[in-house]
């Protein structure tokens, strides 16, 4: 086994040492009837050849070579060259968690650095140094806010992606966190009036996100407003960090839950991501996750600590913030290297880029199609409504290697034909003309079709 | 000369500032295609909420990036610079050819909500993952979908919780060992459970009186690490599924530990009826730094309406789908499927190793393990004497007599070229020193390892203040961690 750095002598060697004459010896312990006396009904041990053509060949079957309108949580952009170049150096990749702070500076700088520019981009105090993704750290920062208040009960807008908001609802079932979910307006944006009718003195907060689902821009503000006025906090889901580039960050927010995937994470089929957790300086110990603190040495030189771990499992047990150890570190290390590589300028002009680009593709689709929401500021999508059901559009896109946008009627029956699209940076001007192009052949056959029927009827 | 060549020479290496320190306007590690399509007016599009400065934010050219990020990581101890026998961690090597294999293209770039018809090879990865990880723990059926060890803690005790509602009683406790990571206790709290310390008995096992006298009716599960922190097998682990079965009580497995079994015996053949596996430990997914991780969970039939959605299942048509309908499910524990990149990387480890190899590597850990704990016998404490399987834990009583503690001799191997293996952890030995070579280590590196150790034992009778005061020849000395959390300074702000 090439993994395996001994001989066949090495082994007889060792056992000579330890006392035993055969392996199988130090298995003793394990009763004889436990014993698994057979091979494993597993693949056989392969070349490694023959490994990187069993993925190359699930990767054909696999959407290669298909250009996406999807985005809805998990967003396309362009990765730069070097984040893989830095990840890959041995000393980061295959590193533990810092907890011996002498010998892991740079994993441990690298954590302040990323958690600094989360902060500059959110408008926060302190962030942490990441969460699985940005579903359970939506989840844990609800807890938090729990912890922080002690009221129990929470306030969820409709328009926090779907997904987020079952894993809310796995996680608040056993803690007894009755959550109560408020609709959209016409305009796409939460139900003010919904949501201060939904507010109680039990309410401990309210959790939305912005861009919302709909890729629609809440009116933070506003809702900062209702829900402080109550003595709730106001918890901030951000599911495309890009649109940092451009949009207000929500300052009014107590606590917000960013997942970084746009920020140089490959799509990865849903994983792994990054979550991050930011808030006031004043909540931290109430903060999951693990936290990076500057500090110094004996000879007052300046290093990085893992610090107020008394937050933590490993301390608390029990009685801990969160059961969190494993975190994303590595995928942090991503993020934070994309953040560095565009930077205060870089990060602007590529916001735009995307703003632009959805901008056209809304104004080409609503030739055709129904644009929703078309009152708010919106930022990489937008949602529109076909006379043909999304499926069967999608379908005909398909059929020149586009894939179009999310059907919306699983998660919002009541949207009808309506879908969710998605336009970043990498989309290009001629894949949007295309699929603007087959999304009026779909209304021009269902006006055809509609006509013929009328014509039988009359 | 025993060792021709030392395991650690001081070199230079390169300082460096904090990435905000080298910023200045107009430098640039960007640069974006032409706009193919109108510019927009942002004020007119976004109004209010546009947004105008962003701070402090870098601008660095690329080379300044690669140096900086390169000369961080040379501050690093890595898996791949040496022994890293942190018990309980499992740092093995990481093999290449699985981060290779994750970033081919549709691989690296597939979307979560891709249509199923173009998703049946991440949906095969999923599916061959699966069914290797049931035959490999012997259990009836895994959800993938749990980021991480302590995630899947938590997903299994939801699990174990529905199991216990739909007989009618959810049940009120958990019973965890005083051995236990603290992530156990951690998480059934966040399920809504009550925790109960078990305590071991003389041997470092399960105590079989106190289990017996503490299980009872609303006790909804055990959770059992097996091989424990003390690297011990619980030999009475069926009389444990016993017990707990009896009373209607279920065997949960914390799989921290699996690398000391996989190939040569099945947690679902000796009583277990949940678990959860780490990618990132047995199945060489790369720590990080900290993470991700994949945390599996395994479960028996009883358990399977209760998996959380979708599931993976093959459709009609002999191609693979979600299936949503899962009307006893315990919902959803994360978006989309889990840690899909460490899936394919937990794979690839399982085709390069095949029934044999993954055999011969279970046999390799214990083996070192049994050498490390020969060779340190002696000069170390050993508190347990049951036998070891895939780590050995010493404690530090014979240095303590001197004033060394466990962190110190940590600190010390670290001027010797290794990372310390895992200090005062599990609780139940004060001054622990829990070491776990993994199968990644050569017999001349863990002689190394020895030696090193030894020489320590020996420094500490003869100059004790040497291996206080260190780590002598890293970077940064001790660093202090009381400042840093009384007044914590968790970002950079401008001087």
């Amino acid at each position: 086994m090439r993994y395996l750095p001994k001989s066949p002598a090495d082994r007889d060697a060792m056992m000579k040492a330890i006392g035993v004459r055969s392996v199988d010896d130090l298995f003793a312990p394990i009763p004889a009837e436990y014993r698994l006396n057979r091979d494993l009904n597993i693949p056989r041990q392969m070349a490694e050849s023959e490994i990187v053509d069993f993925f190359r060949q699930r990767s054909r079957e696999n959407g290669d070579g298909y250009t996406s309108f999807l985005g809805a949580g998990a967003y396309f952009h362009y990765r730069p060259v070097i984040i893989d170049s830095l990840i890959s150096r041995g000393e980061f990749l295959t590193a533990y968690t810092p907890y011996q702070a002498e010998i892991s500076q740079g994993t441990l700088q690298s954590i302040f650095e990323f958690q600094t520019m989360v902060c500059e981009l959110t408008g926060m105090e302190v962030a942490n140094a990441s969460m699985y993704d940005g579903s359970t750290g939506a989840a844990e920062a609800v807890m938090m806010a729990v912890r922080l208040t002690g009221r129990r009960s929470v306030v969820v807008a409709r328009s926090l992606h779907p997904e987020y908001r079952e894993v809310l609802g796995t996680y608040a079932t056993h803690q007894g966190m009755p959550l109560t979910t408020v609709g959209f307006a016409d305009n796409g944006r939460i139900d003010l009036k919904e949501l201060e009718q939904s507010i109680t003195p039990e309410t401990a907060c309210v959790l939305i996100q912005s861009p919302n689902f709909f890729g629609t821009i809440e009116d933070v503000d506003a809702i900062g407003e209702i829900a402080h006025k109550h003595g709730a906090m106001l918890v901030v889901s951000i599911a495309e960090a890009v649109s940092l580039g451009i949009v207000e960050p929500p300052r009014q927010a107590d606590i917000i839950a960013m997942e970084a995937q746009s920020f140089g994470v490959p799509l990865g089929f849903g994983g792994p991501y990054c979550g991050v957790i930011a808030t006031r300086e004043k909540y931290v110990r109430q903060m999951p996750g693990r936290l990076v603190g500057q500090t110094v040495d004996k000879q007052g030189k300046r290093g990085f600590v893992l610090t107020l771990a008394t937050r933590e499992q490993h301390i608390r047990r029990e009685k801990a913030t969160s059961n969190i150890c494993t975190n994303q570190a590595l995928v942090a290390l991503m993020v934070n290297i994309f953040m560095t590589v565009y930077g205060k300028v870089g990060l602007k002009e590529l916001a735009k880029q995307n703003l632009a680009k959805t901008a056209y593709a809304a104004s080409q689709f609503g030739k055709h199609g129904k644009v929703l929401f078309a009152g708010s500021p919106r930022f990489n999508e937008f949602v529109v409504t076909t006379s043909e059901d999304p499926y069967a559009v999608n379908s005909r896109l398909l059929g020149h290697k586009i894939v179009g946008g999310l059907p919306l009627r699983k998660f919002y029956p009541e949207l009808g034909n309506a879908a969710l699209w998605c336009c970043t940076e990498l989309t290009t001007r001629s894949a949007i003309d295309t699929a603007a192009g087959l999304i009026a052949e779909s209304e021009r056959s269902v006006r055809t079709a509609k006509e013929e029927v009328e014509e039988v009827a009359r | 000369m025993k060792h021709p060549t030392p395991k650690a020479t001081r070199h230079v290496n390169q300082n460096e500032g904090l990435i905000f320190e080298k910023s200045s306007p107009g430098k640039a590690a960007w640069k974006l295609p032409p706009l193919d399509v109108p510019e927009v007016d942002t004020a007119k599009l976004l109004g209010e909420a546009e947004r105008k400065d962003l701070g402090h934010m870098p601008e660095v050219s690329e080379i300044e990036i690669i140096r900086h990020f390169t000369r961080l990581s040379t501050w690093n101890y890595a898996i791949d610079l040496g022994m890293y026998p942190l018990g309980s961690c499992t740092m093995k090597y990481n093999p290449r050819v699985n981060e290779a294999v994750a970033r081919v293209e549709g691989i690296a770039n597939g979307h979560p909500y891709q249509p199923e018809k173009i998703s049946q090879g991440a949906l095969r990865i999923i599916k061959t993952l699966s069914e290797c990880l049931i035959e490999i723990t012997g259990m009836d059926a895994i959800t993938l979908q749990p980021a991480a060890g302590a995630h899947g803690e938590m997903t299994g005790l939801l699990m174990v919780r529905a199991y216990h509602e739909s007989k009618g009683n959810a049940r009120k406790k958990i019973l965890i060992p005083d051995s236990a990571h603290g992530t156990n206790p951690a998480t059934a709290a966040m399920v809504g459970y009550a925790v109960e310390n078990l305590k071991s008995d003389s041997r470092g096992m399960v105590d079989i009186a106190s289990l017996q006298a503490q299980m009872n009716e609303d006790v909804a599960a055990l959770m059992l690490t097996n091989p424990n922190t003390l690297g011990v097998f619980e030999q009475d682990i069926h009389k444990i599924a016993d017990i707990l079965h009896a009373k209607g009580g279920l065997l949960y497995m914390d799989g921290a530990n699996m690398n000391a079994l996989v190939g040569k015996v099945r947690p679902g053949d000796f009583g277990v009826d949940v678990m959860h596996l780490n990618l990132h430990k047995t199945f060489s997914t790369p720590h990080g730094g900290g993470g991700p991780g994949s945390g599996p969970v395994a479960i028996k039939k009883a358990l399977e309406p209760f998996l959380p959605k979708p599931v993976v299942v093959t459709k009609p048509d002999g191609t693979l789908g979600f299936e949503y309908n899962r009307p006893h499910s315990v919902g959803r524990v994360r978006a989309f499927y889990g840690n899909f990149g460490m899936f394919v990387r937990a794979l690839a480890y399982i085709q390069a190793n095949g029934p044999d190899g993954l055999r011969q590597t279970t046999e390799d850990a214990v083996l070192n393990a049994n050498y490390i704990r020969k060779g340190l016998e002696g000069t170390y404490d050993l508190p347990y004497s049951t036998p070891t399987m895939h780590e050995v834990v010493f404690s530090d009583k014979v240095q303590a007599k001197k004033g060394v503690r466990t962190m110190d001799i940590a600190k010390r191997l670290i001027d010797y070229g290794f990372h310390p293996y895992t200090t005062a952890f599990p609780l139940i030995v004060p001054g622990a020193l829990m070491i776990e070579p993994t199968e990644s280590e050569s017999k001349e590196e863990m002689d190394l390892f020895i030696d090193a150790m030894k020489s320590i034992a020996q420094e500490v009778e003869e100059d004790a203040q040497t291996v206080l005061d260190a780590p002598h020849s890293t970077r940064v000395s001790r660093l202090d961690e009381t400042a840093a959390a009384r007044k914590p300074v968790l970002r950079w702000k401008l001087a």
